[in-house]
């Protein structure tokens, strides 16, 4: 009843290709966008600022950027860290060595530089595929760590790479608190989800789920390859690059090279298995659901070891935080290969017939 | 010229290393066409369940025998929870599974025979051999000549085993063809309950070897990054091609390690050590550009 198409109808080609056909569709994101930019300064509290909302933003800046090639164009990425410290370190010497320029098209250009180096390392993607790329994904993951680490220019000169990122200057206005910083990513987030949004349903988007799909069939009915794949590989290590930016600008402040270690990467890749590969939504559920189960275990776990009266060490608590992401992906793999964000979609298909059973 | 070959020698012992772990990977894809990432970590498992089991007072032969039995045992728990429940899904869902099953071992193992770093002492000392050192003037350690020594009574013994017995061919026909093994009789699930027990004794004799030489520790499970490169260099159905990949990889690695960093310090400026890490990956990754099947793998042809 609440969740219903029937009677909304179109009468232009505008009104028909929107993005959010469905009325209840378009109020229910007003209603998050809202919440998201007025309700949420209001109510929360420092401590969920920076611990929680701004990583969760940023994660799923990034697991969207790895859902465009893992998801829709079937590359198989096991780099995303890498590219998220090649923006941050971009961004950082854009702003170091351009005097005066904007904090934004410091973001801009450190996505630009990380898309430049995914298109170099998605070159062997016109080669090879499947395990073969996922392994090569493996260098650009170890050698742009290596070289961040040992070339002293990129890092300032820095002891071991660390770098210590500017102040954010926002239209001559300094943000230095985390509702300012939450704002600032917010913003940018929203901006480049609705733009993900927006190709995956365009030509290139539908090249590249073509490809994913079968790239010998793609390429018989007309799609470049090599430009599919490798606009696929730059679009995607864009968002990752910006994620990466907005890791060291907004949320950690101070980053070093072997911070963006390949577990983050394999973090990233759980968030679009959880959440759904192949899905915008995926992604932003995925980064919550990876990132609250390590705080809802830290506090279950203690107190469920009192409830039986177990001896705990705290060394065991991240064992079995490890165990759980372990069994969580083979659970969902077997269980709902397509993650969240198909629950969320059998939780639409009820929507619309409730309270009637057909 | 005697540093040179010292370097070289080293690097090709510590390849073989590497091919040890490799194997493990080639037998499964070969049998099942799963990508098993939790190789790494099933070496990690199988070194630290004969650590654990000799803590409890066992002795040597004994923590072994124990720890095959694991490994078997764990081989086919993954098989009937995770793999045949995953039949029919994209190659790429089966080895994200794997990925998970890694995180789950790494998890589990610790838990049960703690995670503290431990010796494992298999009694082959780890020091150069005198009559070379004397006669050449190179340091060859003799740890890594037994290991060499294990590793090809292992290829050879996999070899006979594939070659000649019952179960050997029946792996064989399954590795060639899932659908016509299966029409001719072969129990498809025994068989590949088998391939993760072979792989399971093959990751607990990479995990006593790698564990004697550097400890019994988390570490172990980066095994499976350092035999990437190798598959990819040598195809990944290949067994002779993890042997051969290992050694390229081992060598080259070693000799890249001493060689190239000079030269950028010279071009740069800094400290450019470490290239290790990467090196191998570049190497096969250039490689591939060139074949992309790898040193032995099967040419791919597809059909629309």
């Amino acid at each position: 009843m609440l969740y219903r198409e029937a009677g909304q109808f179109k009468t232009s080609y505008a009104a028909d290709q929107q993005l959010f056909p469905i009325r209840q569709d378009r109020i229910g994101v007003l209603v998050l966008l809202a919440v998201a930019f007025l309700g949420v300064p209001l109510l929360a509290s420092e401590y969920w600022f920076s611990a929680i909302l701004i990583p969760f933003l940023i994660f799923a800046l990034a697991a969207l950027g790895l859902n465009i090639l893992t998801g829709y164009a079937g590359q198989l990425s096991l780099g995303s860290a890498a590219f998220m410290a090649v923006g941050a370190y971009a961004a950082y010497n854009f702003q170091l060595r351009i005097e005066g320029l904007p904090l934004i098209a410091s973001f801009i250009c450190g996505g630009l530089t990380a898309a430049a180096v995914g298109i170099l390392f998605g070159l062997p993607s016109l080669r090879i595929k499947g395990f073969y790329l996922a392994v090569a994904t493996l260098a650009a993951q170890f050698f742009i760590v290596w070289c961040l680490t040992k070339f002293p220019w990129l890092s300032n000169n820095s002891s071991s790479g660390v770098i210590s990122t500017q102040k954010l200057m926002l239209f001559g206005h300094e943000l230095n608190t985390p509702v300012e910083k939450y704002l600032l990513v917010l913003g940018i987030v929203v901006v480049m989800a609705l733009a993900a949004k927006n190709m995956v349903r365009s030509t290139t988007g539908r090249a590249w789920m073509a490809v994913r799909d079968m790239d010998v069939a793609a390429s018989v009915i007309g799609i470049r390859l090599m430009p599919t794949k490798l606009l696929a590989f730059a679009v995607s290590s864009f968002y990752c690059g910006v994620a990466g930016a907005l890791y060291a600008f907004c949320y950690l402040g101070s980053v070093e090279p072997d911070g963006f270690s390949l577990e983050m990467s394999f973090k990233i890749l759980f968030m679009i298995i959880i959440g759904g590969v192949g899905s915008i939504m995926g992604s932003f559920l995925g980064a919550a659901f990876i990132l609250l189960l390590p705080i809802f275990l830290d506090v279950a776990l203690p107190f469920l070891a009192e409830l039986f009266g177990l001896p705990f060490a705290s060394a065991t608590v991240s064992h079995i935080q490890i165990l759980v992401f372990g069994a969580l992906i083979m659970f969902f793999l077997i269980v709902e290969p397509h993650g969240l964000a198909r629950l969320w979609q059998i939780a639409k298909e009820k929507l619309r017939l409730w309270p009637f059973p057909h | 010229m005697n540093f040179f070959l010292e370097v070289l020698i080293g690097g090709l012992l510590s390849g073989v290393m590497y091919a040890l772990v490799a194997l493990g990977f080639v037998l499964i894809y070969k049998a099942s066409g799963v990508f098993n990432f939790a190789q790494g970590a099933m070496v990690y498992l199988a070194a630290l369940s004969v650590v654990g089991v000799m803590e409890k007072g066992a002795p040597l032969w004994l923590a072994v025998i124990l720890a095959f039995v694991i490994m078997t045992l764990f081989g086919i728990a993954t098989e009937k929870f995770v793999l045949r429940k995953l039949v029919n899904q994209p190659p790429i869902a089966l080895f994200m599974a794997t990925i998970g099953l890694a995180f789950f071992i790494e998890g589990l193992a610790p838990m049960i025979f703690g995670s503290e770093p431990r010796a494992l002492e298999l009694g082959i000392v780890d020091e150069p051999i005198p009559w070379i050192l004397d006669n050449w003037n190179m340091v060859i350690s003799k740890f890594d000549l037994v290991a060499a020594g294990v590793a090809s009574v292992l290829v050879a013994t996999l070899a006979l085993f594939f070659q000649y017995t019952r179960i050997g061919r029946a792996l064989r026909a399954v590795a060639d063809d899932h659908q016509a093994a299966l029409s001719i009789g072969i129990p498809l699930q025994h068989i590949w309950a088998i391939v993760w027990g072979v792989a399971g004794f093959v990751a607990l004799v990479a995990g006593m070897m790698w564990g004697a030489r550097n400890g019994v520790q988390f570490a172990l499970t980066f095994t499976a990054l350092k035999a990437l490169p190798v598959l990819i260099l040598g195809g990944f159905t290949s067994v002779p091609g993890a042997i051969v990949g290992g050694l390229i990889i081992g060598a080259s690695e070693k000799l890249a390690e001493i060689y190239i960093p000079p030269v950028m310090q010279d071009l740069f400026g800094g400290n450019f050590g470490g290239i290790e890490g990467w090196f191998p990956y570049v190497l096969a990754l250039l490689f591939l550009l060139v074949r992309p099947e790898g040193l032995f793998g099967e040419r791919h042809i597809d059909r629309v």
